[in-house]
């Protein structure tokens, strides 16, 4: 059997990190695939192979049976292959007819009535509503979308790939997505849909494809599956990790945070309705698929998204009660909470890269100084200390700018300088991403010690496995919402994961919807 | 009504300058470089024409004006081109910041040209100034066929042949610009190259012809001003770097479209000579007049911000390198 496109054992690297090992998938003709994983599993990776973005480090593609090199994304266009990103390829200032016709050099002259003549026939005939001379500025995210494809279309594409192409949709604009994606595979396209989110592999899919890890876990028709038995293909077996998880005698209530709404600037709501408390002396687990609310949340309670967020976060110490809502980060130290946080942004919110240790150090501690000049004796020490207790690898510690050290060592340097303010909260976001096992290893005992001495400690993470062994409680986001706390002891990886992709917990409601 | 005729050929000649340096220079920026070289391109543009002319006029036993013209037009052209090649390599494929190339290129067209300058007027024979009559002549010729028409002959036909061919120049550069598919595959460089690359567009190469293409016509400002404006001499005053910063702000003012680079080249003309016709002022109280044009400027670029209609903004990735990697 003859497929239109076979991947056949590709095998793609990013330096050490193998993103795609060698995987085998084919796409059938006039089919909808689904190409399921949690993230970082390599589903974009493995699809911006197809579209000419990467070229692969190993392994053969195949287009209706010939072997093709699909080295830029103009090669893809030849072979008909279009991708609709997530990120949209679009020129803001243009109108849609021009993005449509960009780079394609057709005529001299601008034809713009041909254009809009064979934009006119697309749209007819898959349903697609594009307005031909509105600027892209003007347009709505479903709008951008629509143009996308449109113009991924009118470059004769018959293969289409869309990289959670719901992600910034509402449920309406999702059917309506759906149903022009029907049209198009009645008409013969092969259509690659690349999601997690089950109920929508359920409905729209032909098929479907798991990856987890960059491996290739394997297809079924949807037709023979059902949530469950993806979500286990798709989180896998339980791993047996061996992080220490004492149990703490001194828990008492420190952050409560509740009717927690942030919107962001397009009027979406990254949060709803959260509520939860948390406990010094535990570690509260936040899981969800990336992009479900976890940075907003942890920035909200840190103040930095006072303008968009509402609800109450209150801060308890020695049963003081404390509203910490409205206050930007210096006001809440000035108030003498000890809140410390490790964003999930290094360089772009947590340190500078181009400073050295013990200046990156003094960020934290510059306003302790009364006289005009610097006092750089206390931070040389305490930066000299991190370096001593966390093994931070580095030639000086007051020459080598951040940026040069590697990832793991940066990180220790983050942790450590916030540990240092000796917190009553500490947030920490994807603390270990990147990091090799050891260093991983480190930053979860470091957080555990923090937790005996009766610190408040919130992990956002994304890997189940060191969640369930890690956190005393666990907290499940799902698209903005609290699906259900769990207790990390008792909980399965199955049961979070399906509270990730809105299963879970039949007590809540979105789950029936 | 001879004071109102005088102060608009003045503004003409004068705005016809800036106005080849602001077409220049909005070609570049519609590419997404800022290059802060055009003074120092105008500059090399002037002083370049100049010599080849002056050598021709110095070695040839019976030199014609037209000869002249072409060479002069020649000789200006290509250093003003090479001027932006240099500043395209490195800016485009080495990456350099475009700001701080941008000004260098500026203090090098400036210094070499003065040099030249001087050196030619010493050459010239010490006394005197430095003059290519002949070719000045052959730049400033007006057709005779209007001669009778009286005022309006004295407005609209009294002037060399460049003042009519930056204007043909900026109505062209409208039309490649916004008709043709070169000129949308520029525009989307300029907005968006990583979008642009996508859509199968060579952002290198577009920048690259834009920058030249657009110092090659910022050029042609500087050998308008010594050819035309001042009647073939050189003078080591600086007025070049002042019209050419004055392009620069012109850029702005048109909010880069070319076709309103025609009549904001006339307005800064009649309100830089505007002190000329205004009775009273001394040395001092002149200057503040020489001032409208940067004033104009500024309230273009308020009143730009603060109806942010996104058609006037600059292109978006004015002043930033792309790299292919960062996707």
């Amino acid at each position: 059997m003859e497929y239109a496109i076979e991947m056949r054992n590709i095998t793609k690297r990013f330096g050490k990190v193998v993103a795609n090992n060698n995987i085998n998938l084919f796409v059938k003709k006039g089919e909808i695939l689904s190409l399921l994983g949690e993230n970082g599993s390599g589903k974009t990776t493995l699809m911006n192979m197809l579209s000419g973005i990467y070229y692969p480090d190993e392994g053969e593609i195949f287009v209706e049976g010939k072997r093709v090199e699909i080295q830029s994304p103009k090669d893809a266009f030849d072979l008909h292959i279009g991708m609709i990103h997530q990120h949209f390829k679009l020129v803001d200032v243009l109108t849609a007819a021009e993005n449509i016709i960009l780079g394609l050099n057709e005529s001299t002259l601008v034809d713009l009535k041909r254009v809009k003549k064979a934009v006119a026939e697309i749209c007819d005939r898959y349903g697609f509503v594009v307005e031909p001379d509105k600027k892209v500025y003007e347009m709505s995210v479903s709008e951008k979308q629509t143009l996308e494809i449109v113009k991924v279309l009118y470059r004769g594409a018959d293969y289409l790939i869309l990289d959670e192409p719901t992600a910034v949709l509402t449920p309406q604009e999702t059917r309506k997505l759906f149903s022009v994606m029907r049209n198009m595979r009645e008409d013969g396209k092969s259509i690659v849909i690349i999601t997690h989110k089950l109920h929508e592999v359920m409905e729209i899919s032909d098929r479907v494809a798991v990856l987890r890890k960059g491996e290739y876990i394997g297809d079924i028709m949807t037709s023979d599956t059902n949530p469950q038995q993806l979500t286990d293909m798709m989180v896998g077996r339980a791993v047996r990790l061996n992080i220490d998880r004492p149990q703490s005698d001194a828990v008492s209530e420190r952050l409560r945070v509740e009717h927690l709404t942030v919107t962001d600037i397009e009027g979406v709501k990254k949060l709803d309705d959260v509520s939860f408390t948390a406990f010094g002396g535990e570690i509260l687990g936040i899981a969800g698929i990336s992009g479900s609310g976890q940075r907003e949340l942890l920035e909200a309670i840190a103040g930095l998204q006072n303008e968009h967020s509402q609800g109450t976060v209150t801060y308890i110490n020695n049963g003081v009660e404390m509203k910490l809502t409205g206050m930007d980060p210096l006001d809440i130290i000035k108030n003498g909470v000890l809140l410390s946080f490790v964003p999930e942004d290094r360089f772009g919110m947590g340190l500078v890269g181009s400073m050295h240790i013990t200046d990156n150090v003094m960020l934290r501690s510059y306003r302790r100084g009364k006289s005009p000049m610097l006092d750089l004796k206390y931070p040389h020490k305490l930066a000299q200390k991190i370096v001593n207790d966390l093994e931070v690898v580095t030639p000086d510690i007051d020459k080598i700018p951040l940026r040069r050290l590697s990832g793991g060592n940066v990180q220790k340097v983050l942790v450590g300088r916030e540990i240092e303010q000796s917190p009553t909260v500490l947030m920490t976001a994807y603390a270990v991403r990147g990091l090799d096992i050891n260093t991983s290893y480190t930053i979860y005992n470091l957080l555990t010690e923090q937790k005996m001495k009766g610190v408040a400690v919130i992990y956002v993470g994304e890997d189940l496995d060191v969640l369930l062994e890690l956190c005393d409680r666990i907290l499940v986001l799902c698209a903005g919402k609290v699906s259900g706390i769990v207790d990390g002891r008792n909980t399965t990886k199955e049961e979070v994961g399906l509270m990730m992709t809105h299963l879970g917990k039949p007590a809540h409601e979105e789950a029936k919807a | 009504m001879t004071q109102f005729i005088s102060l608009f050929t003045t503004a003409v000649r004068f705005g016809s300058v800036i106005m080849f340096g602001a077409m220049g220079e909005v070609l570049t920026e519609k590419s997404g470089q800022l290059n802060l070289g055009v003074p120092g391109i105008m500059y090399l543009g002037g002083i370049c024409g100049l010599i080849g002319s002056f050598l021709y006029e110095l070695h040839s036993p019976a030199p014609s004006g037209t000869v002249g013209m072409i060479i002069a037009l020649v000789c200006a052209l290509a250093a003003s081109a090479l001027g932006g090649l240099v500043y395209s390599f490195i800016t485009i494929s080495l990456r350099a910041n475009q700001n701080v190339t941008g000004l260098t290129l500026t203090i090098f067209g400036s210094g070499i040209a003065n040099f030249f300058g001087a050196s030619l007027n010493k050459m010239a024979g010490g006394v005197g100034q430095i003059s290519v009559a002949l070719t000045s002549r052959a730049f400033r010729w007006t057709q005779p066929l209007t001669d009778g028409l009286g005022v309006v002959d004295k407005l609209l036909f009294n002037y060399g042949f460049m003042a009519y061919l930056a204007v043909a120049l900026a109505i062209l550069l409208s039309w490649v610009l916004n008709r043709t598919s070169v000129g949308l595959n520029l525009r989307a460089v300029g907005e968006n190259p990583a979008t642009a690359d996508a859509a199968g567009i060579n952002v290198t190469k577009y920048k690259y012809m834009a920058t030249c293409i657009g110092a090659a016509i910022s050029g042609l400002g500087g050998l308008y001003y010594v050819m035309d404006y001042i009647n073939g001499t050189w003078a080591n005053d600086g007025n070049i770097e002042a019209l050419g910063w004055l392009a620069v702000a012109l850029v702005i003012f048109a909010t880069w479209k070319p076709a309103r680079t025609i009549w904001g080249a006339y307005l800064f003309g009649a309100l830089y000579w505007l002190y000329n016709f205004i009775p009273g002022l001394n040395r001092s109280s002149q200057e503040i007049f020489k001032m409208l044009p940067y004033i104009v400027t500024m309230i273009v670029l308020i009143s730009v911000s603060l109806r942010h209609k996104r058609e006037d903004q600059p292109p978006m990735s004015l002043g930033l390198p792309y790299f292919r990697e960062e996707r």
